[in-house]
């Protein structure tokens, strides 16, 4: 119990360590705005990865559908907070134009004499907690059947998932909503990193006690031995299904907000390759731990978005040779540098372990111990 | 006195062509120790299998303190290809996943131990008081539950004492000797608080020391936790020694069954199962 006290605090002591720093670098002119950019999408990945990690390392689901939730999360977030005025304009490829309008938040917002500060917040976690909710509900809806299958089979249902998701976005008789295969903009966007970081710390914070709760050892009993689980009075398909359709409620919010990092939106990103983005993640971090993704996606993102960019544009730390660095040699080393962790470092960056001080702490005492037993 | 607890009625499992247990009928009384025995792949697991609802017998019913609990009768291709008997008795079909049963209060262990192998001692008999839960989803993740779960980790604690593992419950529930794992197997089931308890094989690779032990062991939690249990094992001392009443099955067929003076001196079960194994004794 003390340990995990001691655990708690620092954790948290830590989280406000990061959000003081993030504070202090973003209103630093001159500051690299690369950094900006890792923080922001990094804590987007970080939230996406953990929630993948839930069904994935926690429940031993093998679902690869994480980018059609997140699709549906960023489009739901989308058509629901354009404002009016942008509509037309958004909207103009499509013959019969919106057929959504934000006019009933409006009337709320300016009946109650909101600032536009505080409107603008209000619309935004609407809009985000209605993209969770829809992405929970599909999630739901294709648990009934898909969640019946096991390993690989699940993982093939979920990808096929989130392919034809993506598809039917795209489709122009869906156009007054989606905006058929157009971009969708002018959404509420934030501008400082401390909006995400806020959004999927409070995110990833839920999963973490629902994880240290009773549901989560249902969750782990799951991954470690369904028959064993069941005998112990463990419902597996009312289990299941929760686990599948938090995951995709929190990837839900993870799209919206990527929505709003990317200020546009359009269904082509949203692919498998994005998912296999995520699982790296989870498989870079460790499958079951949760610090490990968080740390594994603001490795990556710094690294895909930041440190390895030079090995496109012909610089890269001393080397000079625009012949040999030019566009997409980034990906071949990325791809080396994954293939070495997936073969060298098969549990990650930290196993099923979480980051904890007293496990530290009692790495130097044993190490104390020896010291004077020698 | 002898209230039912548990009732098969011409239990026939059929897999394909193959009938692992062919109209079997045995009760259990409240507060008796029973067993049920016969020789390798006669069909005992099967028959746990089938009370727990992980298998769905093709014909017969299972009571629960004489609620019927499970039902079938042969359907669909099963109609044509069955060969047990009784077939046009049983018209209900009744069906629970074991979690449903577990939940009744039938509690089991593993011929094959199956503890969850990334979790501690402690968080192994913890995980079984989830289905005692009255919390939900987002209480239990927003701590609001703090007193059921309290409550739950001072019973496992105390689960653990009683049966002498409270000096291991931080390590790996893996990492415990074979017959330690046993012991907590039957903790775990204990932790969710069942009437029956249904041991598969107990004894299974311990020495006649610890068998010993687990008789005298098997018989004090039934006394102090009020419970009727329901036997599969192979050691003939355990046995003879623990049950009130035996099964004796061979083929899926019962053979024999009465007290253990009668079934030790039963042709049949000298011929099919003791006659092999008396040099042991």
């Amino acid at each position: 119990m003390k340990k995990s006290r001691t655990d708690m605090i620092f954790n948290l002591s830590l989280v406000a360590l990061i959000f003081a720093a993030v504070i202090i670098v973003e209103n630093i002119p001159g500051v690299n705005p690369m950094l900006s950019t890792v923080l922001k999408k990094g804590s987007i990945y970080a939230l996406v990865a953990v929630s993948m990690n839930l069904l994935n390392g926690f429940t031993g689901l093998f679902s690869l559908g994480q980018a059609g939730f997140m699709l549906l999360g960023a489009y739901t977030y989308a058509v629901i907070t354009i404002p009016d005025s942008a509509r037309e304009k958004v909207y103009m490829y499509v013959k019969e134009g919106s057929a959504v309008s934000r006019a009933w938040f409006d009337n709320i917002s300016n009946a109650l004499h909101m600032s536009e500060d505080v409107s603008k917040l209000l619309i935004m976690i609407i809009g985000m907690l209605a993209g969770g909710l829809i992405a929970a509900f599909f999630s739901w809806l294709i648990g009934l059947p898909v969640l019946k299958l096991k390993r690989d089979y699940l993982a093939i249902a979920t990808l096929g998932f989130a392919e034809i998701i993506r598809a039917i976005f795209q489709w122009d008789k869906l156009g007054p909503v989606t905006n058929g295969s157009n971009v969708l903009r002018n959404f509420p966007t934030f501008k400082t990193a401390v909006f995400p970081l806020t959004v999927s710390a409070l995110c990833i914070l839920f999963i973490v006690l629902l994880i240290n709760s009773t549901y989560g050892r249902a969750f782990k009993a799951i991954r470690d031995d369904e028959i064993a689980a069941e005998a112990m009075g463990i419902n597996l398909a009312h289990h299941k299904r929760l686990a599948f359709v938090i995951s995709s409620f929190f990837a839900g919010i993870g799209g919206a907000l990527l929505a709003m990092f990317q200020n546009t939106l359009q269904a082509t990103p949203f692919k498998s390759a994005m998912t296999y983005e995520i699982l790296l993640i989870v498989v870079i971090g460790g499958i079951g731990s949760i610090s490990g993704s968080i740390i594994a996606s603001f490795l990556y993102i710094s690294a895909s978005e930041w440190w390895l960019r030079g090995l496109d544009s012909g610089k890269f730390l001393f080397i000079e040779s625009p012949a040999v660095l030019r566009g997409g040699f980034r990906m071949v080393v990325f791809s080396v540098i994954i293939m070495i962790i997936v073969l060298f470092f098969r549990k990650g960056i930290m196993g099923e372990k979480e980051i904890s001080v007293t496990r530290f702490l009692k790495l130097f005492k044993k190490k104390d111990e020896k010291n004077k037993e020698i | 006195m002898s209230e039912n607890v548990l009732k098969l009625e011409n239990i026939t499992m059929q897999f394909g062509g193959v009938v692992a247990i062919n109209d079997l009928s045995l009760e259990v009384n409240k507060g008796e120790i029973v067993s049920l025995i016969g020789p390798n792949g006669a069909g005992k697991t099967t028959v746990f299998n089938v009370i727990t609802g992980v298998y769905e017998a093709t014909n017969g019913a299972v009571y629960y303190e004489d609620k019927m609990i499970l039902s079938n009768h042969p359907q669909g291709k099963m109609k044509k290809m069955y060969a047990g008997t009784d077939a046009g008795k049983f018209s209900d079909v009744m069906t629970k996943t074991p979690d449903r049963i577990t939940s009744l209060g039938i509690a089991r262990t593993f011929q094959n131990i199956r503890l969850f192998k990334s979790m501690t001692v402690f968080e192994n008999v913890l995980t079984a008081k989830h289905m005692l839960r009255k919390s939900n989803l987002f209480g239990a993740a927003l701590k609001l539950n703090h007193r059921e779960e309290a409550n739950a980790r001072e019973e496992t604690m105390q689960l653990l004492e009683r049966l002498g593992l409270d000096d291991v419950k931080d390590e790996l529930a893996t990492s415990l000797p074979y017959g330690k794992q046993r012991y907590l197997e039957i903790a775990r089931a204990l932790a969710t608080k069942p009437k029956l308890l249904l041991l598969d094989e107990p004894a299974a690779g311990m020495n006649p020391q610890e068998t010993m032990a687990l008789t005298a062991f098997i018989k004090s939690i039934r006394d102090e936790f009020d419970l009727t249990v329901f036997i599969i094992e192979h050691h003939m001392n355990l046995v003879m020694d623990i049950s009130d009443r035996i099964y004796v099955i061979d083929f899926g067929k019962l053979i024999s069954h009465g007290s253990p003076e009668e079934v030790q001196n039963d042709e049949a079960v000298i011929k099919a199962y003791l006659g092999v194994s008396e040099e042991d004794e």
